[in-house]
């Protein structure tokens, strides 16, 4: 026998402890990560009619859970983008004076095209499509995402 | 006699009176810094403060997306005097994290961090983390505008952490997003996971001080003038008076200037202009305006949040790593350190104000 007896309790009473130590927390820690509520998968929204919005205006959508801004422009053509900020997740509104997507949290600008141009946002805005059927918008989800 | 009685009869059972003789030799030093030693005290108090006006509040609050700002309303418009309450919970709140970051520099600067007060400074570190951890839980409460995207970037923020980070937002927000879920979270971490761990760190960090005993400064301890006061009870007496006056001026902030419910949280609402932090974040929320998106191949967020990190980690070691001043030489390093970090945190909190 290369190890004594005392050695081998220590062992078994350690290794016993590790095993109580985590049966205990391994529930505990399962229980803190909250479970995946299943969230109906929309793809896209109406917004109303074409006739609902001024140019050079928006409005935010709610897609699902998530809010999307839409934006007409001053050619009267409509842009849709998800609405929250790549930074640190503010909700962008637009600025119709500087023709600009702005976030509020951390001085944030976008351009119309969702391009991320000054201030601390790492990724431009995902767009999303907008469609008119018949005088009708229709916002949905860009087909990659 | 009545008294001795009941004290003989105490005294038989816990043997206290080595603790009545400890009191009555408990001596405080007086000089020149001594207005320093209140500092903890005034800490302590707001504290006590927040425990009593939050547990009165928790008697008409009802967390929840559909409850919580109606009821903080209510308690603003209906509940007698629970305007008062309010403000004084909200008040207090403030002038404790300042009374921390006073008690914490002053010790910073007569270096009563040293040996042997090493984990002294420790739990008192951990104590200002878990009472800006208070802070940022408890605003979230009335579920108002500000709130809501106050805590949107503070969670982000964690997630920007490498590796653990996405883990951590969601154990923070009980989701992928800040929704009722996250103001449960809040709620129970604020009232009772948070006081709690407080009360526990209170009483080892109050235990130390009572075994080590005041810190003197070098130039006191070999002054044949060395003057003292014992505590109890000149220095509890003074300590009450000053307790006295910082109740008043609570009272008079919560009076005169209040802070507003403003509007409930709507999450397809964009972020209001002028959107601030509570003050005593403002200096980190200022540094991650400035920081650019991508660092040469980090993050700007990562950076800052790292960074940030790395300086509290410092910080809360600097009994271990002090930098002594060589003799004869003219500036004492740590003091120069010191002073550079109140002048950032000054200057960037008042930036932040001015935009």
């Amino acid at each position: 026998m290369g190890i004594s007896r005392k050695k081998f309790i220590d062992y078994v009473l350690g290794g016993s402890l590790i095993g109580w130590l985590g049966s205990t927390l391994y529930p505990i820690l399962s229980y803190l990560k909250p479970p995946k509520i299943a969230e109906a998968n929309v793809n896209s929204v109406k917004a109303g009619l074409m006739t609902d919005f001024a140019v050079n205006s928006s409005a935010i959508l709610k897609f699902g859970r998530m809010p999307v801004i839409l934006i007409r422009k001053e050619d009267g053509e409509f842009r849709a983008f998800e609405a929250t900020c790549t930074h640190l997740d503010c909700i962008v509104q637009y600025k119709a004076d500087q023709k600009q997507i702005f976030c509020a949290c951390h001085n944030g600008l976008y351009d119309l095209h969702g391009q991320n141009v000054s201030g601390p946002p790492p990724k431009p805005l995902i767009e999303f499509d907008v469609n008119i059927v018949r005088d009708e918008i229709v916002v949905s989800k860009p087909k990659q995402v | 006699m009545m008294k001795s009685k009941i004290f003989n009869w105490v005294d038989e059972r816990f043997n206290i009176s080595p603790l009545i003789d400890f009191m009555k030799h408990k001596e405080v030093p007086v000089h020149k810094h001594s207005i320093w030693y209140y500092m903890g005290g005034v800490t302590l108090f707001l504290f006590i403060v927040q425990v009593f006006t939050g547990i009165l509040l928790l008697l008409y609050y009802q967390p929840g997306v559909d409850s919580a700002y109606e009821s903080v309303r209510f308690i603003m418009t209906k509940v007698n005097f629970g305007w008062l309450i309010r403000q004084v919970h909200g008040w207090a709140a403030n002038l404790m994290v300042f009374f921390i970051f006073l008690h914490m520099f002053s010790v910073f600067f007569t270096k009563a961090f040293r040996k042997p007060r090493e984990l002294t400074w420790i739990t008192g570190m951990l104590l200002m983390f878990v009472a800006m951890g208070a802070g940022f839980s408890g605003y979230l409460l009335p579920w108002n505008e500000l709130a809501f995207f106050a805590t949107k970037v503070g969670t982000d923020i964690t997630g920007a952490v490498p590796v653990i980070g996405d883990m951590m937002k969601v154990l923070l927000r009980g989701g992928d997003d800040v929704t009722g879920a996250t103001l449960s979270r809040f709620y129970a971490f604020h009232v009772a996971l948070i006081p709690a761990i407080m009360t526990l760190l209170i009483g080892l960090h109050l235990m130390f001080v009572q075994r080590q005993g005041m810190h003197e400064p070098d130039h006191f301890k070999n002054d044949p003038k060395r003057k003292v006061i014992s505590f109890f009870p000149n220095f509890v007496l003074r300590d009450a008076l000053l307790w006295l006056i910082v109740l008043n001026i609570l009272l008079y902030l919560a009076v005169f200037f209040p802070w507003e419910l403003g509007l409930k949280a709507d999450p397809f609402l964009p972020a209001p202009e002028g959107i601030k932090p509570e003050w005593y974040f403002m200096f980190m929320f200022q540094t991650l305006k400035y920081i650019p998106a991508h660092v040469w191949f980090i993050e700007g967020e990562v950076l800052g949040v790292l960074g940030f990190g790395l300086i509290a980690l410092l910080w809360v070691l600097v009994p271990f790593w002090e930098i002594r001043k060589k003799p004869g030489a003219r500036f004492r390093p740590m003091n120069i350190i010191g002073t550079i970090g109140v002048i950032y945190i000054v200057v960037l909190t008042i930036l932040g104000y001015m935009e």
